[in-house]
């Protein structure tokens, strides 16, 4: 028996909280968590008591326990936690509710993620305290110490290796607050954003402009995980699972910014096993949602997942390539991290859906291969593809 | 040297101390006298960085830390301008550079570039590390900076 995720499960339901820039969220994090579950099951026009499995990342607060107790379901099955990389378990909690559905463990797998920054602390921040021991100890009395700074010194590696210019990252920015312009669930929504403006932005870490930066936010996002033989029982036009995985390459994980393979996005050995789950190549993939932490991390899973080479960064990304609904990729069409809102990518994975179903604010045309990109240059990463009923 | 203090940052980060599991105590051992000591499997000769318990090539656990020459390549570098860190606010820009050691199985550790923070910065160039002690803080550190060559 073939051994794949492929056409297993389907996604019935998404949902999210309005979206806050951080500390302006009214509700408590654990309530937003709730009322994103409640949002997901109202689109699948389900009951929430029939969710019988949560899976989440990079360590959500929001224990599967309490939020069973709290929402009153019966039959708690799966209770999952992707360990490590933040971010980059957004599709490998949707992977491994998928993987619970697909086998029987359970039958309606909520995942989720909610984040108040503003109540439980700010992801651009270094640590405040006396002294420092571990990984740490060797980076953080150098001044560096937030994701922008970790994260930089690949990207500048990267760029130093293959000639790309500043241009690439900005036409990946301004290609984020433009499908923000027209997604009234965006932070970012009627602040647009030139070249000009762009440029004159102040740096937070060469080669990050400040919009080349994630927003921080407050919020939750949920989706609902069905076996895919009950797809067409719900509310909305099915969107089928093609392929889902997560991980990384040869020690991603040596400390002190010593992977031997350093200038990349991690998913050199994750984007080919990707494509052969889904039976699908870079070619078939209508619209991209990839993961904004940094624009450097999108232009290197673009290159990583086969959209363009290396070398070929400069003309690839240009922001007409990048924009819905003509673009040659249309990438991050909600405004993803960078404008519409952090919620860790999961809201990238929403959209990704939404794309399918063919109700996003920026929409492909005749999107059959949705493809999500979460977190990277972390470890592990992870990023899925979505289909329609066509693709199976 | 900016002001604030003696080292290139001004002072108020957190300052190292070893890991309380003892790992990487050698390490800082090492640099409090000037030494720059990186970790070598006695078994199978590999370097390795970070330290870990055994040796990631032959996972032998007869690991030593052994003195390099205190001369590395910029592998990567940054000039940062943001601070994230209250004692980093009237710093101005500092550049971290990313220092690998070609000869000793392309390990890298992480440092600041001393001299000018708006200097023109070359991947690939070689540097010299400069040992930072800072003997008057509690606890006590050091820190290994690096010079172009």
């Amino acid at each position: 028996m073939e051994r794949s995720l492929r056409g297993t499960v389907a996604i019935a339901g998404v949902g999210e909280t309005a979206y806050y820039k951080r500390g302006q969220a009214p509700d408590a994090e654990f309530k937003l968590a709730l009322m994103a579950v409640l949002a997901a099951c109202e689109d699948a026009g389900i009951s929430p008591k029939q969710v019988d499995g949560f899976a989440s990342f990079s360590n959500d607060r929001s224990d599967p326990s309490r939020l069973a107790a709290a929402l009153g379901i019966h039959d708690l099955r799966f209770a999952n936690m992707q360990w490590g990389g933040g971010g980059g378990g957004g599709s490998g909690a949707l992977a491994n509710a998928a993987a619970a559905v697909a086998t029987g463990m359970a039958e309606c797998v909520v995942v989720f993620r909610a984040l108040a920054q503003g109540q439980f602390g700010r992801f651009g921040q270094g640590p405040v305290r006396n002294a420092i021991s571990g990984d740490g100890a060797h980076t953080v009395p150098y001044g560096l110490m937030s994701p922008a700074q970790s994260f930089a010194m690949k990207v500048k590696r990267f760029m130093h290796e293959h000639g790309v210019e500043q241009s690439a990252l900005r036409a990946l920015s301004l290609a984020s607050y433009h499908h923000a312009q027209n997604n009234p669930r965006a932070v970012m929504y009627g602040r647009p954003l030139t070249e000009e403006k762009y440029d004159d932005s102040r740096w937070i870490v060469e080669p990050f402009h400040l919009f080349d930066c994630c927003l921080e936010n407050d919020g939750a996002a949920a989706m609902v995980v069905v076996p895919a033989q009950r797809a067409k029982d719900y509310a909305h036009k099915p969107t089928y699972l093609l392929g889902a995985v997560s991980g990384s390459h040869y020690r991603a994980g040596a400390s002190v910014h010593n992977a031997p393979d350093y200038a990349t996005s991690t998913f050199k050995t994750c984007a080919p096993r990707l494509y052969d789950m889904a039976q699908v190549g870079p070619g078939d993939v209508d619209v991209l949602q990839c993961y904004e932490n940094f624009t450097g991390g999108v232009l290197m899973s673009i290159v990583e997942h086969g959209f363009c080479e290396p070398d070929e960064c400069n003309e690839f990304l240009v922001k007409e390539n990048l924009v819905a609904p003509d673009g040659k990729l249309p990438t991050n069409t909600s405004g993803g991290n960078l404008a519409e809102c952090y919620m860790h990518g999961l809201g990238l994975n929403i959209e990704a859906v939404r794309q399918i179903r063919g109700e996003s604010s920026n929409q492909v045309e005749d999107v059959d291969v949705s493809m999500v990109v979460s977190g990277p240059m972390v470890t592990p990463v992870s990023s899925c593809i979505f289909g329609t009923e066509a693709t199976l | 040297m900016s002001g604030g203090g003696t080292g290139y940052l001004h002072s108020g980060l957190p300052k190292p101390v070893p890991a309380p599991d003892g790992l990487d105590a050698p390490f800082w051992e090492g640099v409090a006298e000037g030494k720059l000591k990186l970790q070598r499997c006695r078994a199978c000769g590999r370097w390795q960085w970070g330290p870990e318990w055994i040796c990631h090539n032959c996972h032998s656990d007869d690991l030593v830390f052994e003195e390099v020459p205190p001369v590395g390549r910029i592998y990567s570098f940054e000039r940062v301008w943001h601070p994230v860190h209250p004692a980093l606010k009237n710093q101005g820009p500092y550049i971290v550079v990313l220092v690998e050691f070609p000869e000793h199985d392309q390990a890298r550790i992480v440092g600041n570039l001393l001299g000018d923070p708006h200097q023109d910065v070359v991947i690939g160039d070689e540097v010299h590390a400069v040992f930072e002690h800072h003997q008057d803080e509690d606890p006590a550190f050091t820190l290994v900076q690096w010079q172009v060559a």
